[in-house]
C-alpha cells in the first residue's frame, strides 16, 4: 500500500492496462486486452460496447469475479480509500479475505437479470442483510432495520411486507430495486451497474435510472455502468468508454463521444443508432399504401382469456394490408406476442374474427377454420422468433432448416437444393454454408436463416415476434433492411411485434399500440409517435432514452397512471 | 399450506383404490391358483391326491368363488377390521406376520438412507466443485463400481470376508442367542454389530445414482447467477456453497426421498435372502413364489400405499424448503 501522488482527489478507483485472459482449446482469448479508466466520486462512467467486446468482464475483472476459466493476467486496480491508502485490486488472492473486503463493502456490483441473480429460495431480507452480516457482524434486529430502510430508500412499497417476501413475488423493476438495496447496503464507495436495466421495459428503465442517479447524488457514489444501449449512455453518462473487441476505441466526455467521435468504430457505433431514430429512407420514398383496399388480415374483437383469468388479449381489432407493415408496440405483459400467436392459431382465442383474404380473393376466418385449411393458410402466414439461438434446431444443418417448410409442403430433391441456395444468397448468406450447422453462425446470420425459413414457401403474411431484439444495434438496422427489402420483392406483408419503440419507428407503415391486453390507440406510425393521442403511447414514447446527450429528457418524461385518469381521455396538450 | 396437504390426501383415495384393484388382478395372472402349486408340491413328493380332496380345500378358501367377490371380500375385511386375511401355506393371520417383519425393514431403510445420504452428498459435492479432477473421477469409478456389482455378489462377498477374516458372526440381524430374547442393552450392541454390514452392502448399490444426481444438480446451480451475486457480496467461497448452490441442489434430492418408503417392503429382497434378513423382502418372495393370495395382495398393497404416502410427504418437504412450489 502507498500513496499515489499522480492520481487526483477525486479518483477512486484507478485502472491501468487490464488484461483478462480465457484460455480456450484452440488458443487464449484475450477477453479484456489493455483498458485503463478512471472512476471518480459523485460521477458515472459509462462502458458501451456490443455484445462479446468484453465490457462485463471488465467490470467483473475489478473485484475478480470473472467466471473460469477466466484469469486476469496484467494490469492493476487501483482502489483510494477515504484514509488515502491505496491497494492493487488485481493482485489480490482471487479467493483472499483482503478481497472479500472489498466486494460489496466498498465496491457493489448489480447484475442484469435481476431474477437469476437473486437466490430464489431466500426471502430479500436475508439476501439483502448478508452483506451486513458479513462485513460488519451486524446483529439479526439491527440487520432487519437497517434492510428496512434500504428497502425505503430504494422505493419498495410496503417494506414491512416486502421484506419477508421472495424474488418471484416481485415484478422486474422491482427485483432490480431489491438488487440495488443490496448493492447499498454498506454504502460503497463505488457502485458497479452490469446492464441492470437490459431486461426491463423502458418506463421501469427510467424508474431505475432515476432511482440510481438520486443514490448516486445523495451517496456520493461513484458509477460504473455498462451497457449496449446509446441512449441509456446518452441519458446519465458524465464519461464514456466505447470497447470493441476487449480493447478501448474511444474514452471521453459524454458530449464529444456523441458530437465529437474521432473514433472509426464510435462513429459507426452512434450512426446506427442514429439510423434508428427516423423512418428508414426507402420507406420515406415509396408511394402510401391505398387505404381503401381490401385488407389482407382483418382481425375484429379478438380476445382471448387464460384460464387464470388473465385476458391476455382483450377486444383487440386491428387491419393489416396487403403489402405494408402493421407494428404492435408495447411493454411486457402487454400481451402482444400471445396476440401474434392467436392469429396464427396457436392459442386458441374464445371470442371474435380472424379474417383472412386468399390468393383467389376469399376471406376465411382463421378462428374458426378447420385443421386442414388452417395447414394450407399456415404456409401463407409465417412465423419468426425472438430466440435465433432456440428457434433453430442445433440438429440439423443450415440446409436442412431452410429446405423443412419446402419439403413439407412437397418439394423434392434437386429443386429443393436450388431453392435453398437461392434463399440463401437472398438474405445475405453464402449457399456453401449450408453443410454448417446453426452455432457456428453469429446471432445477426442466425436470424437470416430464421428469416430464409420463413420465406421459403413464398408466404404472403409475416408476423415477426421480437425479430431483432437480441441483436446488437449495428445488426439491428441492416436487419429490418434485409426484411424490408425482402417485403419490396416478395410483395408480403409485416405484422411486426416489438417493444422498441426505435425499431418501429423504422419500418412501420401503420403502428397499433397495446397496453394490458388492448389496443389504446392505433394510426399512421408518424402521427403516433409524433402527435400520440392516448396518454399510454405518451409515457412510453418518453420514457425512451434519446441518443443525444444535449438533450436529456427522461427524468422529465411523462408519467401514465391508469387509476388516476380513466383511459381513453386525452389531455389538450397531448 | 394445509390445503395443499388436503388436496393431496383426498387425490390420494382414488388412486389408492385403483392400486388395490390392479394389485390384486396381478395376483391372479399366473395360472392356477394356491391350491396347484400345492398339488405339484405333493405331486412331487409322491403323494397323490384326490379330485374331492381339492374342490374340498377349495371351497374351504373361498378359491370357488368369482375374483371380484374374492377381491370384496378381503378389501372389506382391511377397510372395516384390519384383517389382511390368512395366509394359506403359513396358516397364519397375514397382519401378524407383517407387522413384526415391517418393523425391522423400516429400521434397515432408515439407516441405510441416512448412511447414503451421508456419503452421497459430500462426494457429489466434492466431484462437483472440483469436477474433472482427479478426485471427481475417483468418486465416479467408485460408485459406478458399486453399482455395476450385483447387490447379491456384494452381499456374499462381504460376508465371506467378515466371517472367514474376521470372524464375525454374519446373516440376520442378531447372534442366534438373542434371536428370540426380549430387548435389552446386550441385543442393542448385538443389533448394531449386525446391522451395519447390510446397511453399508444395500446403501454402496445406491450410492452411485444420488452421487451423480448430487453432481450434476450442484454442477447446473454452481453457473447460476446467483452465485456470481452472493460473491460480490464479500461471502467465503465455502460459506457461499453450502448457502446457496448446495441449498438449492438438494431440493431435487428430496424429491427422491419419496421412493424410500416403498423400498422398505419390496427393496433388497435378494440381499435379504443371501444375508437372512428378518425383514417383509424375503416374504413377499415366497408369497409370490407360492400363489399365496392374501399374503402376497396385502404385501404389494402395503407397497402402493407406502409410494403414495412416500410422495406425499417428499411433496411436503419440497413445499416447505422450496417457496417457489409453496406460493404456487
Amino acid at each position: 500500500m502507498s500513496m499515489n501522488p499522480n492520481m487526483s482527489q477525486d479518483t477512486i478507483l484507478k485502472v491501468e492496462g487490464l488484461k483478462t485472459y480465457f484460455p480456450t482449446r484452440t488458443g487464449i482469448f484475450k477477453a479484456v486486452d489493455g483498458v485503463s479508466f478512471e472512476l471518480k466520486r459523485g460521477k458515472t462512467l459509462c462502458v458501451v460496447g456490443e455484445s462479446g467486446s468484453g465490457k462485463s468482464v471488465t467490470a467483473r475483472s475489478i473485484l475478480q469475479i470473472v467466471d473460469k476459466p477466466g484469469r486476469i493476467e496484467g494490469g492493476s486496480v487501483l482502489l483510494t480509500r477515504a484514509d488515502g491508502s491505496v491497494t492493487d485490486l488485481a493482485k489480490l488472492d482471487p479467493r483472499g479475505k483482503d478481497i472479500r473486503s472489498v466486494r460489496g463493502k466498498e465496491i457493489a456490483m448489480i447484475f442484469q437479470e435481476p431474477m437469476s441473480s437473486l437466490s430464489p429460495v431466500h426471502r430479500i431480507g436475508t439476501q439483502i442483510g448478508e452483506a451486513l452480516r458479513i462485513h460488519f457482524g451486524t446483529p439479526k434486529k439491527e440487520q432487519r432495520e437497517r434492510v428496512l430502510e434500504l428497502l425505503r430508500q430504494v422505493e419498495i412499497p410496503r417494506p414491512e411486507t416486502a421484506i419477508d417476501r421472495y424474488t418471484f413475488e416481485f415484478s422486474g423493476g422491482m427485483r432490480q430495486r431489491v438488487m440495488i438495496a443490496m448493492a447499498l447496503a454498506c454504502n460503497p464507495q463505488v457502485l458497479i451497474a452490469d446492464e441492470p436495466t437490459t431486461a426491463l421495459d423502458v418506463t421501469t428503465q427510467a424508474e431505475i435510472l432515476d432511482l440510481i442517479k438520486k443514490l448516486q447524488q445523495s451517496h456520493g457514489m461513484a458509477v460504473l455502468f455498462i451497457t449496449h444501449d446509446m441512449g441509456v449512455v446518452a441519458e446519465i453518462a458524465d464519461e464514456v468508454l466505447v470497447m470493441y473487441r476487449g480493447k478501448v476505441m474511444e474514452r471521453g466526455p459524454v458530449e464529444q463521444i456523441f458530437h465529437a467521435p474521432e473514433d472509426d468504430y464510435t462513429r459507426r457505433l452512434i450512426g446506427s443508432v442514429v439510423k434508428l431514430e427516423k423512418k428508414a429512407e426507402v420507406r420515406l420514398t415509396r408511394a402510401a399504401i391505398p387505404a381503401e383496399a381490401a385488407p389482407l388480415l382483418d382481425v375484429k374483437n379478438l380476445s382471448l382469456t387464460f384460464p387464470s383469468g388473465l385476458k391476455a388479449v382483450d377486444d383487440v381489432s386491428l387491419t393489416v394490408r396487403s403489402g405494408e407493415t402493421l407494428g404492435i408496440v408495447g411493454e411486457s405483459g402487454s400481451g402482444k406476442t400471445t396476440m401474434g400467436r392467436c392469429l396464427l392459431r396457436i392459442y386458441d382465442p374464445q371470442s371474435g374474427a380472424i379474417a383472412y383474404r386468399r390468393p383467389d380473393g376469399s376471406t376465411i376466418d382463421l378462428r374458426t377454420a378447420d385443421r386442414a385449411s388452417l395447414k394450407d393458410v399456415r404456409r401463407e402466414v409465417r412465423m419468426i422468433f425472438q430466440d435465433p439461438v432456440g428457434s433453430l434446431s442445433p440438429r440439423k444443418n443450415v440446409g436442412q432448416i431452410i429446405a423443412e417448410p419446402l419439403k413439407l409442403a412437397g418439394m423434392r430433391g434437386k429443386d429443393v437444393e436450388d431453392r435453398v441456395a437461392e434463399l440463401m444468397r437472398q438474405v445475405g448468406l453464402d449457399p456453401g454454408w449450408r453443410e454448417r450447422y446453426p452455432h457456428a453462425f453469429s446471432g445477426g446470420q442466425r436470424q437470416r436463416i430464421g428469416i430464409a425459413r420463413a420465406i421459403a414457401v413464398k408466404p404472403r403474411l409475416i408476423i415477426a415476434d421480437e425479430a431483432t431484439s437480441a441483436l446488437d444495434v449495428s445488426l439491428r438496422s441492416q436487419m429490418l433492411d434485409l426484411m424490408m427489402s425482402l417485403q419490396d420483392q416478395l410483395g408480403l406483408s409485416y405484422v411486426f411485434i416489438s417493444h422498441d419503440m426505435s425499431v418501429i419507428r423504422y419500418m412501420c407503415d401503420r403502428v397499433a399500440v397495446m397496453y394490458r391486453g388492448r389496443i389504446v390507440e392505433t394510426g399512421d406510425t408518424d402521427q403516433v409517435v409524433n402527435h400520440p393521442q392516448h396518454d399510454y403511447t405518451r409515457a412510453l414514447l418518453s420514457a425512451i432514452p434519446h441518443p443525444d446527450p444535449r438533450d436529456r429528457r427522461i427524468h422529465k418524461r411523462f408519467r401514465y397512471d391508469p387509476t388516476v385518469k380513466p383511459t381513453g381521455i386525452v389531455s389538450a396538450n397531448g | 399450506m394445509l390445503r395443499f396437504i388436503l388436496k393431496r390426501i383426498v387425490f390420494a383415495i382414488p388412486t389408492l383404490f385403483a392400486v388395490s384393484i390392479i394389485a390384486f388382478i396381478i395376483i391372479q395372472l399366473p395360472p392356477g391358483d394356491y391350491l396347484t402349486t400345492l398339488m405339484a408340491d405333493w405331486a412331487s413328493q409322491g403323494g397323490a391326491v384326490e379330485a374331492g380332496t381339492v374342490a374340498a380345500m377349495r371351497e374351504r378358501y373361498g378359491l370357488d368363488q368369482p375374483i371380484y367377490f374374492q377381491y370384496y371380500k378381503w378389501i372389506w375385511g382391511i377397510l372395516t377390521a384390519g384383517d389382511f386375511g390368512i395366509s394359506f401355506e403359513l396358516g397364519k393371520p397375514v397382519t401378524e406376520l407383517i407387522w413384526n417383519r415391517l418393523g425391522f425393514s423400516l429400521l434397515l431403510s432408515l439407516l441405510t438412507l441416512c448412511f447414503v445420504w451421508a456419503i452421497a452428498i459430500p462426494i457429489g459435492i466434492l466431484s462437483a466443485v472440483r469436477q474433472y479432477s482427479i478426485s471427481d473421477y475417483m468418486a465416479t469409478f467408485l460408485a459406478f463400481f458399486f453399482l455395476a456389482v450385483p447387490d447379491f455378489l456384494m452381499a456374499l462377498s462381504a460376508m465371506y470376508v467378515m466371517s472367514a477374516w474376521f470372524g464375525q458372526s454374519v446373516g440376520g440381524l442378531f447372534s442366534p442367542e438373542y434371536v428370540d430374547a426380549g430387548w435389552s442393552f446386550g441385543k442393542l450392541v448385538d443389533f448394531a454389530e449386525h446391522v451395519w454390514l447390510p446397511v453399508v452392502v444395500i446403501g454402496l448399490g445406491s450410492l452411485a445414482a444420488l452421487v451423480r444426481i448430487m453432481r450434476a444438480n450442484l454442477l447446473d446451480e454452481l453457473s447460476k447467477p446467483y452465485v456470481t451475486t452472493a460473491r460480490a457480496k464479500g461471502m467465503s467461497e465455502l460459506e457461499l456453497l453450502i448457502r446457496y448452490p448446495v441449498r438449492l441442489a438438494l431440493n431435487p434430492l428430496i424429491s427422491t426421498l419419496g421412493w424410500i418408503l416403498p423400498a422398505v417392503i419390496s427393496g433388497e429382497i435378494i440381499v435379504s435372502v443371501v444375508m437372512s434378513l428378518p425383514t417383509t423382502g424375503p416374504l413377499l418372495l415366497r408369497a409370490l413364489l407360492a400363489q399365496d393370495m392374501y399374503l402376497a395382495g396385502s404385501l404389494i398393497l402395503l407397497i402402493s400405499v407406502l409410494t403414495i404416502i412416500g410422495t406425499l410427504i417428499s411433496d411436503i418437504l419440497l413445499a416447505l424448503t422450496d417457496p417457489r412450489i409453496r406460493f404456487q
